[in-house]
């Protein structure tokens, strides 16, 4: 293979208290796609932010060899100056601007002191003809897509004559065909001689297009593989991340399913901004105790706004349909209704609508059920502690108390105290929206196992994934949602991907269901 | 090299651990009051800063302002803001005057009868529920920043304030009434009599006085005990018999002092019985807790379950409520109502807030952290009095401590 752009050496980062990165050493070649993956905490995103300047020289021992030369970055202008752009997993744009002035942010094209719009905007369209983009370059970044915001970052760190890109979780918001696309440009971009450091927990992505994958574990490298040489199977690289063979990455269960707990009828919303736009389209679901239902869609396909409208009506405008919990019709009108009436839902944004990220543990738990703890006029916080204290030990979260902030505490483990704030509403149907989004392989297989042992005590439980084979794996039943309707219902006997995808991908004025 | 890299940071641990459950930021504006009074019984003329007659004083004088700062931390933990509260107070002084004093000739009021001074008292708080009801209903359900209903109000009840009075003042108050921002309990020494302390020292007051310490003791000691019963995370022992201990102290010096100028002051009775209640609102009912997570996370809060317009709009009467006592409070102690009563006590009251230690993003803040930061501007106020600083210099000195104490909140915070 070529020779190295970049080669950094026994790089050892601590924390107070943690080494974040121990004796790293991680080795690039010009012109490749090179794929780190490792679980969450395992040190990627602190090795990148170490090369990126994001901790300054000094602050970490070792050293960074970039282009043959050693590097000292004191800041992400110093990396950015020899052409290494770090593509953040939370994208970096101003919402309100419009694409071609965020890609010339901090970057302006002027003239005589004044910036040259005509040639900001032409320019502009020309890195985002070699991205791929198609849109009017004066169109406001909040009014694109979340998979074009991602091609308009690329389009910015092209600007900045970018040759070695790293992506962090490049794909983890993009549905499978935007996901397509930005591969499919990474190759490109490859074959133009820009050298990418691509992070992702996708391993499907990985084993696509990575031509070396380097995985790390607490913070050591485990190993460094050629891809092209040897055939590398994605068991291979779990069990280099997790360092153990993870024969099942579902969990066994047998169902037991009783009688039908929730039944929507003839549900629909439309779009609060846009009251013309009708985003749920007749969606009609059931689903009966110890049921895991499955509810597969690509992004933008209604899922998270079907099960929205559903909780409380807090999505969507001029709401129809109804619901019935245990055949009873259900008040679902504000989300307290909804609460009462035995639903719950855990977003799929925990950060955003998830969370008190200011707030302990304990008391993002009991804000659901605060009523529960309430004796005469005050909430008896000795016995929340108590009830916190059962989930830290039952859900095994890993928090050193439940007084722990919990913006302190890893994905998988936030995701732990949503769950136990809805568990501990004691609904009769949870509903999960993307209940392992941004969680390690470790921490997702302990999720599985929560979900089911929510079904096996008699709960209706429905999953909303982008992750077909984790739909797959761990559903009963599956409902395929595609432009705000249900295109099709599969289960777990006859359950078949690619039917499923084809489901997912109807369009609806094909669509005779 | 490396040794001192691995034994550094377990010596912090070490220290770390053993403040584990020691709240820092807290414990800080507090001990920052101490050092300012410490300062000033130093360096004013003859100690004056801490004889009988300006210990008194220094809770009168901040009386209403802590009570504003009361509802504005509730405010600013659900993350709006209040810019009206000083106009407010000046509306319901007029109010109260109207009320409670014989109206002005021909002013319009002659309608009304004159109301008994308990009566007048209700009558304006419940005015003030109503402003803030005002306030509340665009705030929570038309979706206006709070900033800008605040702003409106701001000229809205100022020029209420003045129509009521019609640009004049209304006044002297009945003596009850005016005994709210002026009077002391047991003034007259009915207690000393009967137990035969001698009058140097007022008996009522070291009674109170002895009475709060036991509460506070009392109290310390039932929260650790259930902390120990749930096996919580709590202050080394050693921590928590130092910090009533010295808290007991400084009650006790304040209480002695009292106790040898007039006695305790009802602005004073009525402060504790506020803080009291209203720290008890914020920790342990489900309105507090709900105030807490709407400005820690609101979209979090709303799929919560949780009501939020209902909950902002008695945010804002509850607004309204505190700023008609206050403004009570101010009316009883200049003894008229006045059209530019309250003029800026907002600002005071904000920043008692923020020094106080609540976040400008709002989830953070507690009521006792505010009365501290409304206190820590008053010590500072009355110290720089006594040594003849010049107004010049007082403002710039409290705009920088303002500025300073937040700066310190985002610097430790951006350390962690």
């Amino acid at each position: 293979m070529s020779e190295a752009i970049l080669e950094m050496r026994s790089i050892t980062k601590k924390f107070p208290g943690v080494v974040a990165l121990d004796d790293v050493s991680l080795t690039v070649a010009q012109g490749e796609i090179h794929a780190i993956c490792g679980e969450n905490g395992a040190g990627k995103s602190t090795l990148m932010k170490v090369l990126s300047g994001v901790y300054p020289h000094g602050t970490y021992s070792g050293d960074i060899v970039y282009e043959a030369q050693e590097q000292e970055f004191s800041s992400i202008r110093d990396s950015e100056a020899v052409g290494i752009v770090i593509i953040h997993q939370e994208l970096a744009l101003s919402p309100h601007l419009s694409i071609a002035e965020n890609i010339f942010l901090r970057n302006e094209i002027k003239r005589f002191g004044l910036i040259d719009w005509n040639e900001t905007n032409q320019k502009a369209k020309v890195l985002m003809d070699r991205v791929g983009l198609n849109e009017n370059p004066v169109t406001a970044i909040k009014d694109i897509g979340v998979g074009k915001q991602q091609l308009v970052e690329i389009a910015k760190a092209l600007s900045k004559e970018v040759k070695l890109l790293i992506l962090d979780e490049p794909t983890a918001a993009l549905n499978d065909e935007d996901s397509a696309h930005l591969l499919g440009l990474l190759r490109q971009l490859r074959d133009q001689g820009i050298t990418s450091i691509i992070i992702s927990h996708k391993l499907n992505e990985i084993e696509a297009i990575a031509d070396t994958t380097t995985i790390i574990r607490d913070g050591e490298v485990v190993e460094s593989i050629n891809m092209a040489a040897t055939l590398v199977s994605q068991d291979r690289i779990i069990k280099g991340m997790v360092g153990r063979e993870m024969q099942n990455r579902y969990p066994e269960r047998i169902p037991e399913i009783g009688e039908e707990v929730l039944r929507v009828e003839h549900w629909n919303a439309y779009h609060p901004q846009d009251p013309e736009r009708k985003i749920v389209d007749d969606v009609s679901i059931t689903v009966r105790r110890g049921e895991i239902v499955g509810l597969a869609g690509i992004m933008g396909a209604g899922r998270t706004e079907f099960a929205r409208s559903v909780f409380g009506h807090s999505y969507g405008v001029n709401i129809s349909g109804k619901v019935f919990v245990d055949g009873k019709e259900a008040n679902v009108n504000t989300v307290a209704d909804a609460i009462r009436s035995g639903l719950a839902y855990a977003t799929e944004d925990r950060k955003r609508f998830g969370l008190n990220l200011i707030e302990d543990v304990k008391r993002n738990i009991t804000l659901a059920s605060l009523k529960d703890f309430v004796k005469g006029f005050l909430v008896n916080s000795n016995e929340e502690f108590k009830r916190a204290n059962e989930y830290r030990a039952s859900m095994n979260i890993k928090a050193p108390s439940v007084l722990t902030v919990t913006n302190q505490l890893s994905g998988g483990n936030q995701q732990k105290v949503v769950l136990s704030k809805w568990i501990n509403v004691d609904p009769e149907v949870l509903i999960l929206d993307e209940p392992t989004r941004g969680i390690d392989v470790g921490a997702k297989y302990e999720i599985y196992l929560i979900i089911q042992r929510l079904a096996s005590e008699g709960k209706g439980i429905v999953v909303i994934s982008s992750e077909l084979p984790e739909l797959i794996g761990i559903c009963d039943r599956i409902y395929a949602i595609s432009q705000g309707a249900i295109t099709g219902e599969v289960t777990r006997a006859n359950v078949n991907p690619e039917q499923l995808m084809k489901y997912m991908t109807t369009e609806k004025d094909t669509t005779h269901v | 090299m490396s040794n001192s890299v691995e034994t550094k940071p377990t010596l912090i641990e070490s220290v770390r651990k053993r403040l584990q459950g020691v709240n820092m930021r807290q414990n800080g504006i507090f001990l920052a009051l101490i050092g300012l009074v410490i300062f000033f019984a130093i360096t004013s003329p003859n100690a004056a800063s801490l004889t009988p007659s300006n210990v008194s004083n220094l809770v009168v004088q901040n009386g209403y302002i802590l009570v504003l700062a009361i509802g504005m931390v509730m405010i600013i933990i659900a993350g709006h803001i209040d810019l009206s509260v000083g106009s407010v107070a000046a509306f319901i002084g007029a109010v109260a005057g109207i009320l409670v004093v014989r109206p002005l000739e021909q002013d319009g009021w002659e309608w009304l009868p004159v109301f008994p001074w308990w009566l007048g008292i209700i009558g304006a708080i419940a005015v003030g529920a109503i402003v803030g009801m005002w306030q509340g209903f665009w705030v929570a359900y038309v979706g206006i920043p709070a900033f800008i209903v605040g702003l409106a109000g701001m000229l809205l009840f100022r020029g209420l304030a003045m129509t009521t009075l019609q640009n004049t003042n209304i006044g002297p108050f009945p003596d009850e009434f005016r005994a709210i921002g002026n009077g002391f309990l047991d003034k007259e020494q009915g207690l000393n009599a009967i137990i035969g302390i001698p009058p140097e020292f007022n008996a009522t007051a070291l009674v109170i006085t002895a009475l709060g310490i036991l509460a506070l003791w009392a109290q310390q000691v039932r929260h650790r005990a259930g902390q120990i019963k749930y096996e919580q995370i709590r202050e080394p022992v050693a921590w928590f018999y130092t910090k009533n201990t010295v808290l007991s102290a400084m009650i006790a010096f304040v209480g002695i002092q009292l106790s040898r100028a007039n006695g305790i002051p009802f602005t004073l009775l009525l402060l504790i019985f506020l803080v009291v209640v209203y720290s008890m609102v914020m920790n342990s009912t489900q309105f507090g807790r709900y105030i807490y997570a709407i400005g820690g996370n609101l979209n979090a809060a709303m799929l919560s379950g949780i009501n939020v317009r209902r909950v902002n709009f008695w945010l804002f009467v509850n607004m309204g409520s505190l700023a008609a006592l206050s403004g009570v409070l101010i009316a009883a102690r200049m003894n008229s109502a006045v059209p530019k009563a309250g003029d800026g006590f907002e600002l005071d009251a904000i920043s008692s807030v923020f020094i106080g230690g609540a976040a400008v993003q709002g989830g953070i803040g507690t009521v006792v952290g505010s009365m501290v930061g409304g206190l820590i501007q008053g010590v500072l106020a009355n110290g720089m009095n006594l040594n003849s600083v010049g107004i010049d210099l007082q403002m710039t000195i409290k705009g920088l401590v303002l500025l300073l104490a937040v700066a310190f909140d985002v610097w430790s915070k951006n350390r962690k």
